[in-house]
């Protein structure tokens, strides 16, 4: 709501520009092209965590469920997604370092992106909290959502590198910053993404998916991601910008982007297992019964596929774990929450 | 395939959601349309006193009137509600009337405005920076109570024709939240384009 808006006058303003001979981002006129920049990114940076929190929530799903314990800190965690709400609103000008703003600008927007790594180390945490000590079962979603911890981190871990803004300077527009933004939106939410698909595939089609093809699909992009976006930091290092399509030979570039190409191939590989594991389970795959992972909400008490009218009486939910509380009436969740 | 045991309850309806139902969503519309405003209010203070010509915002004429006349209509909306709470028809349909006649003499005052600025002024969208960022915030705002108009208007239409009543109140109360929005709006946008933009 807050965040689209920015973009809906900036896009306005254009409008007026281009068709109403408006001159908001004209220079020639006095106009400046910077403050385009400051409202585009207004709507932009926010817009990525609005795209990576389903992943969390995929994430804080799985995780659980596969550990065989309920998630841990729950309202920490509530409040640290809360947390990354707010303060996503003034981080926006990290992507405008290298424009040249104040040095007083520059350290604000460098400390409250930094800040951002707060709230998303806790999430962090809870995750592995929720692991810990728990019986894991390494099912395919539960693989990708591992994976997803690990490489988030390193995807934060750039971040910080790039949010200190004279680091920016250097590697700011570089395929370093290509490699960091891939690990977030790969590593982090289409991990989650083919985790949540594995998780509620059962569910939404009533069949279970084949698990030697989803084995196979979770290494070769596995691999596949790790070449590519792993050895893309390296170039980006060495100078390499971003948005070209061709370079001067000797450069030093050539081994690493040969690295990347092969892991595109990977992933590519990965993904045609993804897609004919589904197609085929749909027809072929063996039925998956309504709880196949023993889970703890709502929808695993229904049939699966679930009816249209979804649950045939109305489910009582007194704990975060309803269905926990069905099937263990003698220790209810609802007791400690 | 049986589904899993689930104790059978009531159908229940949540009062509380139901009630909230409307204002909530208008809240959300409220948040989002005030971030498109603060964009262009911030957009008009940063290129206030950098158009490169004329004409400079000294041609502007506070619209004290016409202020006043939008200010007021957030109150004979108020009283078109309570009477609508009540079920006085008859009175709800003369502050409606009262309201929309308001809005109207507003929005006359901004056509005349426009027309001075643009044929006796030479003031257009694209002739200067104060031009572009004029037109489009009070535009915008313009656009908006155009918008509230009308939906005052069907309001009026369906009253006349006898489909609106008492148990309506609430919605109508949703609607009215769009119209005080609409003033707030201008009560910024008053001072920032007449008073320090000048």
């Amino acid at each position: 709501m807050i965040v689209i808006g920015p973009l809906t006058a900036a896009q306005i303003m254009l409008l007026v520009d281009r068709y109403l001979g408006g001159h908001f981002f004209d220079t020639q006129a006095g106009g400046s092209a910077v403050i385009w920049m400051h409202f585009f990114w207004i709507f932009g940076h926010p817009e990525v965590y609005v795209l990576i929190i389903p992943g969390f929530a995929i994430a804080s799903e799985v995780i659980p469920v596969f550990s065989r314990k309920p998630i841990f800190g729950y309202s920490v965690m509530v409040a640290a997604t809360l947390t990354i709400g707010f303060l996503s609103l003034g981080v926006w000008a990290h992507h405008m370092f290298t424009v040249g703003m104040t040095s007083y600008a520059n350290a604000f927007f460098t400390a409250s992106t930094m800040a951002i790594g707060v709230p998303t180390g806790i999430k962090i945490f809870n995750w592995l909290g929720t692991m810990w000590g728990g019986k894991i079962s390494f099912t395919v979603p539960m693989r990708f959502c591992v994976a997803f911890l690990f490489q988030f981190l390193i995807a934060g871990l750039t971040g910080i590198m790039l949010s200190a803004s004279p680091f920016d300077w250097q590697l700011g527009n570089s395929y370093f910053v290509v490699a960091h933004f891939h690990y977030v939106l790969i590593g982090g939410l289409i991990f989650t993404i083919f985790a949540g698909s594995y998780y509620w595939y059962p569910k939404v089609t009533g069949r279970m998916w084949n698990d030697a093809l989803g084995r196979a699909h979770f290494w070769l992009f596995l691999i596949g991601f790790h070449l590519t976006f792993d050895f893309m930091h390296i170039p980006g290092v060495l100078g390499m910008p971003r948005r070209i399509y061709t370079y001067e030979a000797g450069r030093g570039w050539e081994l690493w982007n040969l690295i990347i190409s092969v892991g595109v191939l990977f992933q590519a590989a990965g993904i045609l297992c993804w897609a004919t594991n589904f197609v085929w389970s749909y027809f072929r795959g063996p039925a998956a019964g309504n709880d196949p992972w023993d889970a703890w909400t709502l929808e695993w008490s229904t049939t699966s596929p679930p009816p249209e009218y979804n649950f045939g009486a109305a489910p009582v939910v007194a704990s975060r774990r309803p269905l926990w509380d069905m099937k263990h009436p003698e220790d209810p969740d609802w007791k400690y929450e | 395939m049986s589904a899993m045991p689930s104790v059978a309850l009531r159908h229940q309806e949540l009062p509380l959601s139901r009630e909230w139902r409307g204002p909530v969503g208008m809240w959300c519309l409220i948040a989002a349309e005030s971030a498109i405003f603060s964009i262009f209010v911030v957009a008009y203070l940063y290129y206030a006193g950098k158009s490169l010509g004329g004409p400079t915002p000294d041609v502007l004429r506070v619209p004290i009137f016409d202020s006043l006349c939008l200010f007021s209509s957030s109150l004979t909306i108020l009283l078109a509600e309570h009477a609508i709470e009540r079920g006085e028809l008859d009175r709800f349909k003369r502050w409606l009337l009262l309201t929309i006649t308001l809005g109207v003499v507003f929005i006359a005052g901004t056509a005349r405005e426009w027309v001075r600025l643009i044929f006796i002024e030479g003031l257009t969208v694209s002739t200067n920076l104060f031009g572009t960022t004029f037109y489009s915030l009070v535009g915008l705002h313009a656009f908006h109570v155009l918008v509230g108009l009308t939906g005052l208007s069907i309001i009026m239409a369906l009253t006349l024709r006898g489909f609106v009543r008492r148990e309506h109140a609430k919605r109508i109360g949703v609607f009215a939240m769009y119209w005080h929005f609409v003033d707030v709006i201008w009560a910024v946008v008053l001072p920032v384009v007449y008073v320090i933009g000048r």
